[in-house]
């Protein structure tokens, strides 16, 4: 008997024998690249920096994750040692990049670098997990973290809150724009795990009602800089 | 060729199609549809060789039998400048079906002629002919059922309304569930009663409770089924074909 | 009559006839009418995107055995290992075999229809391995014992004080009405298993050929923590989710979520290369794909209905579907209700013993409608039908359009045919007759005219 794998194949082979007509398109572009020929019909994302800024705000007030806008680092640093406070947060982790420690510096509270010193009975008992991201998408309000920029897998999503910290320049208009810049930052290199994050965990499974908080971070604070 | 007034410029002649069960069952619409088109100045044949289009056997899976009335039915309507029939289901079927019936056939490129010359009602008076102010007449409150077919196979959804609105004394009501299936579907609705039981239900509910005197379609087979659902539950509400009201002028 | 057909009768009986029932189901569904069509207004245009998410499917389907190809390699460059299953069984084992040599102790899941269509709780169970749903969802209808009810929202129709009373019994909770509190039960509940288990078991709802990623698209986070946190991670896919680039996700992850959900972006659409990498902090060591044709191929050879194949599992036909608002998920009796599994069931069940489901469809073409990736699903019923009908015809079916077809061919007989019905239909609509008196049971006839069109219009017109 062959293998399952020749034999699948082989399978394949026959059935495509046959060819399936071409869907008929009302509109075809010249463009190969997906993103490219949808981009016209595709939700908005923004022509200028600027516009998709507006979009992004938008987007994330209707998923309910909180933008936090400050003009330098300083002021972020203050916005996150406030956030923790007025959530009497008593561990935060967060990921070792120079976004984040002087965040972790200011807190009076208990702060551990989850990267460095993986252990994840004590992630499970965090308050706060505090990452960069690798861009952040105005379109659709997503934020793409990865196993690189946030510190492995659960880091997260494990916390019940999830806290970002980014530069205004990381804003890009839509989802092709981001999926093509992580092709250009990691090629055949990509991090293990690259997840888009569009608003605080949630779920409507009991008689769709929303409920936040499912299994992931009830809640969701972007903190932009710039 | 559009003309915007009540009397187009152009006449055509026009060769009724007839759905077998309007035929047997509510001539009425057939003769309403007639009424509307001679008004506006149009010659009207009936050809009465025609009996039923084939959609029975085809929805139930037997092409063999479908094809045979396809075959029929091109014959029958060879020749005739304008086909129009006042059911979105039936025209459907010679529009959308005969082609794929017949696709690899030497009957292929008449199915495709055929296809191009049928219309259905409302479709040929605001489409083909540019009118939507037939003349008509009706002091009454209706609300618009779309039948499925009319809706999706031929994307009609504007036209019957434009129609409806021309009249003179009509209040037009849209329903909640304004696009949801009646639960006809042919022999579906006999072969599955509880479930198109329970559609008519649903869409007969939402059309009692618009409080309009009358629910008009363009297509006689889902009046059948909506009609006779409100007609056993007893709301004050009656079915009407589309060509009936606009037959209307006194 | 066959089984499967007897069980999808008895159940649409009693479902359509539970008013009740059907009024939850239809005011669940409200909210996500609401949002999609928020949602749609928000592209620039829904039917172009509609083409480019159809293209893209469409020619990774096409070519399906270089872009599988492409992935698997991808995938194994990446450190993962591919395994390939020709059926249910073979799946079955090939997961088996993986949690035996791990000496697995726990294992969590995050939601999975393929494991679903493979029957993968209970062999793990027979086998001895503890195995827990992690979608709250999932985790319901675990603990109901129950398959789920729609392959997107599978409690739906379960209502909240139910959920109450089935954590009571099983988790030992306070009873609550509040849907929030109940998610935060299973929140808490859930949490302690991702930190003990060692294997965690995802779908897939992409494959990226370019890249050797898999996709998978969720709301709750549990998928997340099911491929971080145990030491293994096995993926269980149909060889059709492939898709050729990355840049293809643009149009699919979007349309993915509002078409099934009215959501701009699901929650966390991730993509996932391989075990732990160097220098990564977490994430599992090993990391399985276990790719499964089980009939998928009989489906791909079918030029007519390949289409099917692109199907992203958006649940948007279920959602718009008036059998199944009307019948209910679970009198399918298939992995895969509603429209898309009324296609699919009877190429990768058998046609004879599931061509029923073809059958019970108005033909309304909500679905085909609804359906982001231009699947032609109201049609492939109808398609399904003819290919029923020339395998193994009914008796009914045979004698019954034969007969008409006689009838039509002679319009002498079809008017003297209709007379004859028009006379005594006054008759006929008291008898017992199959069909008639089941469509007369609840609705009315009009009454026969004296005379029909023919003879009316021969009348006016000599
Ligand atoms: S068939 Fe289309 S609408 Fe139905 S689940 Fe699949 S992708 Fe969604």
């Amino acid at each position: 008997m062959s293998d399952a794998r020749t034999d699948i194949f082989a399978r394949i082979r026959e059935a495509l024998k046959v060819k399936a007509p071409k869907p008929h398109l009302k509109a075809q572009t010249s463009s190969p690249k997906t993103s490219v020929a949808a981009k016209p019909w595709l939700p908005d994302g923004g022509e200028t920096a600027e516009d998709s800024l507006l979009i992004l705000a938008e987007q994330l007030a209707k998923l309910k994750a909180v933008l936090i806008r400050v003009p330098d680092h300083a002021s972020a640093a203050k916005a996150f040692a406030e956030l923790a406070t007025t959530k009497s947060w008593k561990k935060v982790a967060y990921h070792g990049h120079e976004l984040t420690r002087p965040l972790a510096a200011t807190l009076t509270c208990e702060a551990w670098e989850a990267d460095a010193s993986f252990d994840k009975q004590k992630l499970e008992g965090s308050d706060a997990g505090l990452t960069t991201c690798e861009s952040i998408v105005a379109q659709l309000g997503s934020i793409l973290v990865s196993s690189r920029s946030s510190g492995g897998r659960a880091l997260s999503v494990l916390p019940h809150v999830h806290v970002v910290i980014a530069e205004a320049s990381q804003v890009v208009p839509d989802l092709g724009a981001a999926l093509a810049l992580v092709k250009a930052r990691h090629g055949t290199d990509m991090p293990s795990m690259l997840s888009f994050i569009t608003g605080p965990s949630r779920t409507g499974d009991i008689e769709r009602i929303l409920v936040l908080g499912a299994h992931g971070p009830k809640e969701l604070f972007l903190i932009l800089v710039g | 060729m559009v003309c915007t007034r009540r009397f187009c410029a152009k006449l055509v002649r026009v060769s009724l199609f007839v759905p077998c069960f309007v035929d047997q069952l509510t001539p009425k619409v057939g003769l309403a549809t007639a009424k509307v088109l001679k008004r506006l100045g149009h010659d009207v044949e009936f050809r009465s060789a025609q009996t039923c289009c084939g959609q029975p056997s085809f929805n139930s899976g037997q092409w063999g039998v479908a094809r045979e009335a396809a075959i029929r039915a091109l014959g029958v309507f060879r020749g005739a400048e304008a086909v129009v029939g006042p059911s979105g289901s039936c025209v459907a079927m010679m529009r959308n079906f005969y082609p794929e019936l017949l696709k690899g056939t030497p009957h292929a490129a008449e199915a495709d002629d055929l296809a191009a010359r049928t219309f259905e009602f409302s479709e040929f008076l605001v489409k083909k002919l540019g009118v939507t102010d037939v003349g008509a007449k009706f002091a009454k409150k209706v609300t618009y059922h779309d039948g499925c077919h009319a809706l999706r196979e031929l994307r009609l959804k504007e036209e019957p309304r434009q129609l409806l609105r021309a009249v003179k004394g009509l209040e037009l009501i849209e329903s909640e569930e304004g696009e949801s299936c009646c639960g006809f579907g042919g022999l579906f609705s006999a072969k599955f009663p509880m479930i198109s039981t329970a559609m008519v239900q649903v869409k007969g509910g939402a059309l009692a409770r618009t409080g309009a005197d009358f629910v008009v379609s363009s297509d006689p087979s889902c009046l059948l089924q909506i009609g006779g659902w409100l007609s056993r539950e007893g709301k004050p509400i009656l079915p009407l074909h589309i060509a009936e009201v606009l037959a209307n002028d006194a | 009559m066959d089984n499967s057909k007897a069980i999808f009768l008895k159940e649409a009986t009693v479902n359509a006839a539970d008013g009740v029932q059907r009024a939850f189901i239809s005011k669940a569904l409200g909210g996500y009418y609401t949002n999609r069509d928020l949602q749609k207004a928000r592209y620039r245009d829904w039917e172009r995107a509609r083409d480019a998410a159809s293209m893209a499917k469409w020619s990774a389907v096409n070519d399906l055995a270089n872009v599988l190809e492409k992935f698997v390699n991808n995938f194994e460059r990446n450190g993962g290992v591919v395994h390939w299953a020709r059926d249910a069984a073979e799946a079955r084992d090939i997961i088996l075999k993986i949690a035996e040599n791990a000496k697995a102790k726990a294992i969590v899941k995050s939601k999975c229809m393929t494991s679903e269509e493979i029957h993968l709780n209970d062999a793990l169970e027979k086998a001895g391995f503890g195995v827990v749903e992690s979608d709250l969802g999932e985790f319901i209808q675990q603990l109901r014992g129950e398959a789920p009810y729609h392959f997107v929202f599978p409690c739906m129709h379960v209502k909240r004080e139910a959920i109450s009373e089935l954590f009571t019994k099983h988790l030992g909770t306070a009873p609550t009405d509040s849907p929030e509190e109940l998610t935060m039960i299973a929140r808490r509940h859930l949490r302690q298993l991702y930190v003990d288990a060692d294997i965690g078991i995802t779908g897939a709802n992409f494959l990226v050929a370019e890249t050797g990623q898999i996709s998978i698209t969720e709301n709750e986070g549990n998928a997340r923590l099911t491929a971080a946190l145990p030491r293994i991670h096995i993926a269980l896919s149909g060889i059709e989710k492939v898709v050729n680039e990355l840049d293809d996700l643009s149009v699919l992850l979007p349309m993915l979520a509002t078409a099934g959900a009215g959501q701009p972006m699901t929650c966390y659409n991730t993509l996932y290369s391989g075990p732990r990498k160097k220098g990564e902090c977490d994430g599992p060591e090993e990391f399985h794909i276990v790719l499964l044709d089980n009939a998928r191929t009989r489906l791909l050879a079918d030029p007519e209905q390949r289409d099917a194949l692109h199907c992203i599992r958006c649940g948007a036909c279920l959602n718009v579907c008036p059998i199944f608002k009307n019948i209910g998920g679970l009198a399918y009796g298939t992995t895969y209700q509603g429209p898309i599994g009324s296609v699919i069931t009877p190429h990768l069940r058998g046609l004879k013993q599931w061509n029923h489901l073809s059958g019970a469809s108005s033909l309304c073409g909500a679905c085909t409608d609804a359906c982001p990736v231009r699947i032609d699903l109201h049609h492939h019923l109808l398609h399904n039908r003819r290919n029923a009908a020339k395998e193994s015809p009914t008796l009914f079916d045979r004698v019954f359009h034969n007969g008409f077809n006689f009838v039509i061919k002679r319009p002498w007989l079809f008017a003297t045919g209709g007379r004859i019905f028009r006379a005594t239909l006054p008759l006929l609509q008291k008898l017992p007759l199959p069909y008639m008196g089941a469509w007369m049971k609840t609705r009315d006839l009009p009454k026969a005219p004296a005379q029909s069109f023919r003879d009316q219009w021969k009348h006016d017109h000599v």
